[in-house]
């Protein structure tokens, strides 16, 4: 078969998996999907033992049969005694699988050495597809895209909220078997180009790769059937041009690449984004504190005019050095800040700042000896960290809740503008 | 009988010797409700393994073991970072992964292998038939190293279980009063888990990295279902586990197939004879009470 | 003259999953008591306790018990899981949990020997649950299971006792009979602190209360803050601005023990 043919199978079977699978990840059965990969193989083994052919046909009907089985048993042991569902899924996979070898060993010690075609279900071959093959996985995409389309907003509803979709009379069983015979289909034509082994990543890391950039469902599946099918085009153009390389392990290191990269660079949800997010904060709180601390100071001796070196402002609340005059340096490009020789003052914009600063935490800490009766000398330090977080939604029902105090706890001014 | 030879002691003493230690520590997985970290971890070891093939030609030396065992350990760690600092929930961080980790195992063998004695077959079910081949002497008498090996595996996970079998049993049994009275309920996942890699990778070379999770995960399964009491449970596992080691190597002579495919297949047949063994007990006895209301 | 205070928690801020559950909890508790902690669903009850045990790490904030650190006078303190927390289909006798609870003075590595079974068997008599030591626990009811965790608690021969529910899903006898002998343990000299969630009884139960609704609402002997007033506050539902700023440090994903080092 041609390149081509290849790639395209591979971007019909990325659509397929990857859209699926946003369901099994939704429903958080990533490790049911690997265990019915896994309970495939004795079902190729038997349609072939059966039939004598390797027709496509015939293994699929196999494999779709015990895949099926597999889900039934998963379910039934759960139901059925105290075994919890993580040890069901250990138990199918396993036995299924072991049952699998057996089989196949049978069938290369006893049908002769030809038969080791059989071979390619573990790791998965694009370049021994057959035609046959194609049409099937066309024909299956093509299934899979028209049930999420007519099914879309039932498939939402049981991925979500199951309870809910029951209490509306939505018929849960019915289009929870109709997305595990899709499944099922998915994972048996897939393994033929991924493998048994790793199929469960096919079906699972395009959509939690997916998850990190992106809240909606209809982008959710549109996002990982692409990441899918790029992954697949990167793998088995390698393993085409490479010699020995099986398809699957390929395809997906590239879908594993692209999930770090995503765990870790996504924005907003990304751990680098929230790690930026975190320092963006730490660093306005350091800012809001020196903003806060020329207001004390000047509150103390009275003189707003007055500029004050680094030293004072340490003085009276610890700083650490270095960090002190770059938050200053940053301060006076935002212009809340100026300086003259080593001395620094706060700008009009500066003082509108501090002031809320100061009147919002000393709002908090009446409220919190007023509404949580914490004792006045206690309310401080908690003050001290949520200043910084109060929005002007809360800032205001804070002053109307309050009746606009003119004095903290501690008798000292609160400052309104 | 004809397979009633030195090779049938061998290779089913061989298999016995990584049937017993596996159900050991998989008795702890199955009660903690982590028995599919228990197959993360089988499929991860796997870089670990080839990269120790790739140094030594003998991998299974002590410093190539903890490296191994390490991979495991780390298999674990990522796990839980995924799914505590990048937020994927937990089944998603499991799946993506150990085949992540198992892809790289597999691609580094493809590029190693003319270099390396290791095949993809090997990875799947193991060389289990050829354990009599590979011998070291000890004492002047001929004895296969697996056989050698597994000794030392079983031994050394039966005393880490005796040792600490009070931590596993509280740590899993109710793991907040044990943080509640001070103990390190990290350490003793860590070190079960610390276990199941090691059972893991000396396991390897006879039976492959996936069926170990059936030798890992039915025998305690089995036997969960039919005993109420923790020892009973690790010993009826092992029961299971012989019984299925002797059916296993009869059934694969037989029929001219793998072994250890056969020992996971009779474990199988073991648990669907319980398990609906079970369901039938329990519909004869709801029969029987519902009898004797009538009456 | 006052007695000396066996449970100390300065300024407890506790968050689950970066959203404060509990805020700035403030109290003293007096020893030798049987205290009662009420408040609705999930106002931090539990957590509460689970944080005075050293379970939960406060945001802010710190714990003593018996004027000290939690990790030097752990021995003398025993806390009594939620009987939900655990999964009771794991094999085990009601004996074999009520030996568990002798892990805590002998360590995990000591033998039991004939007197610990003696005594573990004692504790179980204590709670009328003799004649079901060899039964599996998914076997025993709700109640009993409740009196095996109980058990186990008494196995400890703590000074202190850290009790989350230990009626819930108890009959009315049994519930009667675990009063008696959280009294019988009281007048003993033992201090016991009871997640509780019945207010006909609270009168008759406790001596003290801890009135609990993310904020300490009211801590203080029975007669003095049971008051129409006080409970009204305590279950007439969130502070707004409270639980508003909860969800804004939710959002912003820090927990406040990052903020306190700026």
């Amino acid at each position: 078969m041609s390149i081509l043919v290849i790639l395209l199978a591979v971007v019909f079977l990325g659509i397929a998996s990857g859209s699926i699978g946003t369901f099994t990840f939704l429903r958080k059965r990533a490790l049911l999907g690997d265990a019915i990969a896994h309970a495939v193989l004795p079902g190729v083994a038997l349609g072939f033992m059966v039939t004598g052919t390797k027709m496509p046909f015939f293994l699929i009907l196999g494999a779709c049969f015990t895949g099926s089985l597999s889900i039934y048993l998963m379910n039934t042991i759960v139901q059925k005694s105290k075994l919890k569902m993580d040890t069901a899924i250990a138990v199918v996979l396993s036995g299924f699988f072991g049952i699998g070898i057996l089989l196949i060993t049978y069938i290369q010690r006893n049908y002769g050495s030809e038969q080791t075609g059989l071979d390619k279900f573990f790791f998965g071959k694009a370049a021994a597809m057959l035609y046959s093959d194609f049409i099937w996985l066309f024909a299956i995409c093509i299934l899979v895209i028209v049930c999420i389309y007519a099914f879309y907003k039932e498939f939402l509803l049981i991925s979500f909220d199951k309870n809910y979709a029951k209490s509306v009379g939505l018929n849960v069983r019915l289009y929870e078997f109709l997305l595990s015979f899709l499944t099922v289909l998915v994972i048996v034509t897939g393994i033929q180009i991924v493998g048994i082994i790793l199929m469960a990543a096919l079906l699972v890391t395009p959509a939690s790769s997916a998850r990190f950039w992106t809240n909606k469902l209809s982008n959710l599946i549109i996002l990982s059937s692409v990441i899918a099918s790029i992954s697949g085009i990167a793998g088995s153009l390698l393993s085409y041009s490479i010699s020995k390389m099986p398809t699957g392990p390929w395809i997906v290191i590239f879908l594993s690449l692209i999930a770090v990269a995503s765990i870790l660079f996504a924005p907003k949800r990304g751990v680098v984004a929230r790690n930026l997010k975190s320092k963006r904060l730490k660093k306005k709180m350091f800012h809001d504190n020196i903003l806060k601390t020329f207001y004390h100071l000047s509150e103390a001796d009275g003189s707003f005019n007055t500029l004050r070196t680094s030293s004072e402002l340490r003085n009276r609340r610890y700083f650490e050095e270095p960090k002190l005059s770059l938050a200053l340096r940053d301060l006076m490009k935002l212009d809340l800040v100026h300086q003259s020789e080593n001395k620094w003052g706060l700008s009009n914009e500066g003082w509108i700042k501090a002031k809320r600063i100061v009147k919002v935490h000393r709002l908090w800490e009446m409220y919190l000896t007023k509404h949580l009766r914490i004792s006045s000398d206690h309310v401080h330090d908690d003050a001290d960290t949520i200043e910084h977080f109060i929005s002007p939604e809360l800032e205001k029902e804070l002053e109307k809740l309050l009746a606009y105090p003119d004095e903290d706890p501690h008798h000292t001014k609160i400052p309104y503008t | 009988m004809d397979f009633l030879d030195l090779n049938f002691v061998w290779i089913s003493l061989s298999a016995l010797l990584i049937a017993i230690p596996c159900s050991l520590v998989g008795v702890f997985l199955v009660l903690r409700k982590m028995a599919m970290l228990g197959d993360a971890i089988s499929h991860a070891v796997l870089p670990g393994i080839v990269i120790a093939y790739y140094f030594s030609d003998s991998y299974q030396s002590i410093p190539m073991l903890l490296g191994a065992a390490s991979v495991g350990l780390l298999c674990t760690y990522l796990i839980e970072t995924f799914n505590k600092v990048g937020r994927l929930q937990e089944d998603a961080s499991i799946g993506v992964t150990y085949t992540w980790l198992f892809a790289l195992g597999v691609v580094m063998i493809s590029f190693m292998n003319d270099n390396v004695d290791l095949d993809q077959d090997c990875v799947l079910y193991g060389e289990i038939a050829y354990v009599p081949l590979d011998t070291l002497s000890i004492f002047g008498a001929l004895i296969p190293r697996a056989v050698v090996n597994g000794s030392f595996l079983t031994t050394l996970i039966a005393l880490l279980l005796i040792v600490g079998f009070k931590g596993f049993k509280l740590t899993t049994f109710d793991p907040v009063y044990a943080t509640a009275i001070g103990i390190s309920i990290t350490f003793w996942h860590y070190l079960l888990m610390g276990m199941v890699s090691t059972v893991t990778i000396l396991s390897f070379e006879s039976i492959g990295a996936i069926l170990v999770l059936a030798f890992l995960v039915i025998p305690p399964a089995i036997a969960y279902l039919l005993t109420n009491r923790l020892m009973s449970m690790i010993y009826l596992s092992m029961v299971f586990s012989l019984v299925a080691v002797i059916l296993g190597y009869i059934l694969a002579y037989k029929i001219n197939s793998s072994i250890s495919g056969a020992i996971a297949s009779i474990l199988a047949l073991e648990f669907l004879v319980v398990f609906i063994g079970l369901q039938i007990f329990k519909i004869l006895r709801r029969r029987a009470t519902k009898v004797s209301y009538s009456n | 003259m006052e007695k000396e205070s066996i449970i100390e928690a300065h300024d407890l801020t506790v968050s689950y999953d970066k959203k404060p559950v509990l805020w700035d909890v403030d109290f003293k508790l007096p020893a030798g008591l049987l205290t009662g902690v009420i408040g609705p669903n999930g106002a931090g009850k539990s957590t509460l306790l689970k944080t005075l045990m050293g379970i939960l790490k406060p945001d802010s904030g710190y714990v003593k018990l018996f004027g000290n650190k939690l990790d030097e006078v752990r021995k003398k303190v025993s806390y009594v899981p939620q009987r939900e927390s655990v999964d009771w289909d794991f094999p085990a006798s009601a004996l074999d949990v009520v030996l568990m609870g002798l892990y805590a003075q002998k360590g995990l590595f000591k033998r039991i020997n004939k007197a610990d079974r003696e005594w573990a068997m004692y504790c179980l008599e204590q709670l009328g649950m003799q004649d079901y030591k060899n039964r599996q626990i998914s076997q025993l009811s709700g109640g009993q299971q409740q009196r095996v965790f109980l058990a186990r608690s008494l196995a400890q021969n703590a000074s202190l006792y850290l009790m989350d529910e230990p009626f819930a899903g108890v009959d009315a006898t049994t519930e009667k009979s675990i009063i008696d002998l959280l009294q019988k343990m009281k007048n003993d000299g033992k201090s016991i602190v009871v997640v509780h969630h019945d207010l006909q009884s609270v009168n008759e139960y406790f001596d003290w209360l801890l009135m609990v609704n993310t904020r300490l609402v009211a801590s203080g002997p029975t007669s003095e803050v049971f008051t129409q007033e006080l409970l009204e506050e305590t279950y007439g539902g969130k502070l707004s601005i409270l639980s508003q700023m909860a969800h804004i440090l939710k959002n912003l994903e820090i927990g406040r023990k990052e903020h306190e080092k700026i």
